[in-house]
């Protein structure tokens, strides 16, 4: 670790907070209340959205037929995704010509189940792509079916964790807001001018936008080169606003395309956490108790600077094995250039790299600007812990919060069982369903990530076998060792936590992986979602009780320091032992000289 | 959920058309007015005018005259349509010790020292022993390129202070002062020895 890393850490984390109450007052405001400075331009087309969609945009929902309209949308947008994807060889935008007869010899097929694992993993918010963007999707596929899931999962999203919020502030009603105004604002009113804007900063810096074929260029040393084009600064800002975290290219945000200069990395940082992070404000305007928020804020933070410390500090101490070749890797002499710099750009270093590795894992983004799979082990535990904690530090947009609500009202249930007394958050009793629901919510996680990773340890196919030529499922991996199971826990955690980052040496392109990780990202996400709307259901029917001496308060730093023992606690009890088998026993091994 | 498919449906539609279409249409316009050069891929081009290259991606060197990019595992090395790293993990004998036909980090130090004139003991800095995340890193360390230049400077009958000014000057210091790291684009300054005089 040095100075300088620190600093950029430390500067990073001031800006975003600095964002969090402008940005949290523009969300209350815009979904609220529907007001926007942009509103003269964007009211009328917020207008034509409700006559074109053919809903009227005033009635509201109780909690069943919000959960119905959010997946029957879902539903749709995925089968749309899918008809795309499959028919992109006949449709326009495609001047490399993929999935047609002219496709070049780089060319992926898109397969169905191909075709299903990428619609499920956009829909879902996940992003994981078995896929290598350059090689694979034509523009089309790109910007219509890709890039459009980017903004409406988030604007999803956005809107389950607002129904949450509701639950808490409304007081005995039943409904909870109305689906479509909730994602047509949140698009129209947050999503779009923030990105336009932050398009054309990336732009500035070098991120390219053209429809053009790929350039094929003579290097000055005379070997021919291909260098891609495409509508990359429109999807880039999109994907990490939106926190979906699905490269343009296959080196994501490493891509010297996507991510040119460490100033637009530092925006892509921002960009991550911005709308979680404004959404604790949002949360504690809403319950009237702006201390709410920043309480749910502290805990964030505590959590997301110790993953950054943890990861930094190996990924700076770097790899034995590597300097035992005669190599210098301290980063005393060579600064953050130094370290374990296998898989990570010159340009980022070993500190945004760790801090990004931290960030996209803290919230449900999943893209990287360094190669996690090429991490130590225990800098890439970090990673990997953050996902299967249930990425609720920032988190997706709209699931970070409520996933920290979740946990919110189990830390008080715990607490409550500790006094004896009913507990209660914000101004409403906690009860028996309101408790239920809070841990269907946490044992779904935990269950998907788990009864996958384990079957795909075991699962034997012949060698060859149509749904997975490599034979037995562990064959897929790319690295022996505890390493290669590393990779396929990472695999099942990245999907079941909607993230999309990977330890990506995994062969998954093959249809036993494309089709369990694609389930386990529809699980992951709407398994999860709807316990979180019905308990919104639930608890926007209670009445409010006023705060008595008894009332344990959520404000405070015990509040705080109990709420992120919960988490660790309850993550730790669940994942430990499998984390043990992989990167905990990898560490000691590499310590000790063993290779695989 | 039957009452809610037509509307879904035509959100859908509507939205993507808007989200999906409109927006990258707009965007792109925008970009192409106001930032040409950057939006078609930052481009160099030779006095003829043919296209020799991006500014930000990186590209093969292996002559001994031109400094040298990080190895790269994009396809044969900086194929720009099959970006990516190694994903090879810290205990894996392959990255380490190479294989059939991949070249380990052992070979690759062993490599570097000897094409640089160094010592069987002179240490390697990392950067250039390890491939990057993209397979496209356009940057070496500064570390990495001054232990270059001895080698370039004799290849081409330099002076070695002429090549060191040279590499001095394309250091690009950390952005606005303090993001990211200090580097040396590799294609600009083999582009600006190759100015160089004899």
């Amino acid at each position: 670790m040095t100075s300088a890393g620190w600093v950029q850490i430390i500067i990073y984390s001031v800006c975003l907070l600095i964002l969090v109450k402008p940005v949290g007052l523009i969300i209350i405001q815009a979904l609220e209340r529907g007001k926007s400075l942009l509103l003269p331009v964007l009211g009328p087309v917020e207008r034509a959205c409700y006559r074109l969609i053919g809903v009227d945009s005033e009635r509201e929902m109780v909690w069943t037929e919000y959960a119905c309209a959010l997946l029957a949308f879902s539903l749709v947008s995925m089968v749309f995704t899918y008809a795309l994807l499959r028919l992109q060889g006949v449709l326009p935008l495609n001047p490399m010509g993929f999935s047609t007869s002219t496709a070049p010899a780089y060319a992926t097929a898109m397969t169905p189940d191909l075709a299903f694992n990428t619609a499920a993993s956009f829909t879902t918010n996940t992003n994981w792509q078995s896929y290598s963007g350059e090689s694979t999707m034509s523009y089309l596929s790109q910007m219509l079916a890709l890039a459009f899931h980017n903004w409406v999962s988030a604007a999803v999203g956005m809107a389950a964790g607002l129904t949450l919020v509701r639950g808490f502030a409304r007081r005995s009603i039943r409904s909870i807001g109305n689906f479509w105004r909730d994602i047509v604002r949140t698009t129209l009113y947050i999503l779009l001018p923030i990105s336009f804007v932050c398009a054309l900063f990336l732009v500035w810096q070098g991120v390219i936008q053209n429809f053009s074929p790929y350039t094929v260029v003579n290097t000055v040393e005379g070997a021919k080169q291909i260098i891609p084009q495409g509508p990359v600064a429109s999807q880039e800002v999109i994907k990490m606003l939106g926190i979906n975290g699905g490269g343009f290219f296959n080196a994501n945000s490493a891509h010297p395309f996507e991510n040119p200069t460490p100033l637009s990395n530092l925006l892509q940082l921002l960009l991550i956490f911005v709308l979680p992070a404004a959404l604790t404000y949002t949360f504690g305007r809403m319950v009237k108790d702006t201390r709410q928020g920043w309480a749910i804020l502290a805990a964030m933070f505590i959590l997301f600077l110790s993953g950054v410390a943890v990861c930094y500090y190996f990924e700076g101490r770097g790899n034995p094995a590597i300097a035992r070749q005669g190599v210098e890797m301290s980063v005393k002499s060579l600064g953050d250039s130094g370290g374990n710099m296998e898989g990570k750009e010159v340009r980022f270093g070993i500190a945004q790299s760790a801090l990004f590795a931290t960030v996209t894992t803290d919230a449900s983004c999943g893209a990287v600007n360094s190669m996690h799979d090429s991490f130590t082990p225990l800098g890439g535990l970090v990673p990997l812990l953050n996902i299967e904690l249930g990425e609720l530090v920032f988190g997706g947009v709209g699931s970070g919060l409520y996933g920290m609500l979740v946990f919110a009202v189990l830390t008080v249930f715990i607490a409550g069982l500790m006094v004896g007394r009913t507990p209660e958050y914000v101004g409403k009793k906690i009860e028996k369903t309101d408790v239920k629901m809070a841990m269907l919510f946490v044992l779904a996680g935990s269950f998907s990530i788990l009864i996958f990773a384990a079957l795909a340890s075991v699962v034997s196919l012949p060698l060859g076998c149509a749904a997975n030529p490599p034979g037995a499922v562990f064959n897929n991996v790319g690295n022996a060792g505890p390493h290669g199971f590393s990779e396929i826990l990472y695999a099942f955690s990245s999907a079941t936590g909607n993230n999309g980052s990977a330890f990506a040496g995994i062969a998954a392109n093959t249809p036993y992986y494309n089709v369990t990780l694609g389930l386990a990202m529809l699980f992951g996400r709407f398994v999860m979602m709807i316990p979180v709307l019905a308990l919104a259901g639930v608890l926007v029917q209670k009445k409010l009780v006023p705060p008595t001496s008894g009332t344990f308060p959520t404000h405070g730093w015990v509040f705080v320091v109990l709420l992120v023992c919960v988490i660790l606690i309850v993550g730790a009890l669940t994942f430990f032992p499998a984390l043990t088998l992989g990167p905990v026993v990898e560490h000691f091994l590499m310590q000790g000289g063993r290779l695989f | 959920m039957f009452k809610q498919m037509m509307p879904a449906l035509r959100a859908t539609l509507v939205l993507a058309f808007l989200t999906g279409l409109v927006f990258p249409a707009v965007v792109t316009l925008c970009a192409q007015l106001l930032f040409p050069d950057q939006a078609n891929g930052s481009l160099i081009r030779n006095q003829s005018g043919q296209v020799i290259g991006s500014r930000l991606i990186g590209q093969m060197f292996v002559k001994p005259e031109y400094f040298h990019g990080r190895p790269s595992a994009a396809g044969q090395g900086y194929a720009g349509e099959a970006s990516g790293g190694t994903n090879l993990g810290p205990t894996s004998s392959k990255l380490i010790l190479g294989s059939k036909d991949f070249v380990g980090i052992k070979q690759l130090a062993e490599s570097y020292r000897s094409e640089n004139l160094l010592g069987a003991t002179d240490k390697v800095p990392v950067d250039a022993v390890t491939r990057s995340g993209s397979g496209l890193d356009p940057d070496i360390s500064p570390a990495n390129a001054m232990l270059q230049a001895r080698r370039v400077s004799a290849a081409r009958h330099l002076m070695l202070e002429q090549v060191i000014a040279l590499v001095q000057q394309h250091i690009e210091g950390r952005q606005l002062g303090f993001i990211g790291e200090p580097r040396v684009n590799v294609l600009l300054l083999n582009l600006a020895l190759d100015k160089i005089k004899r």
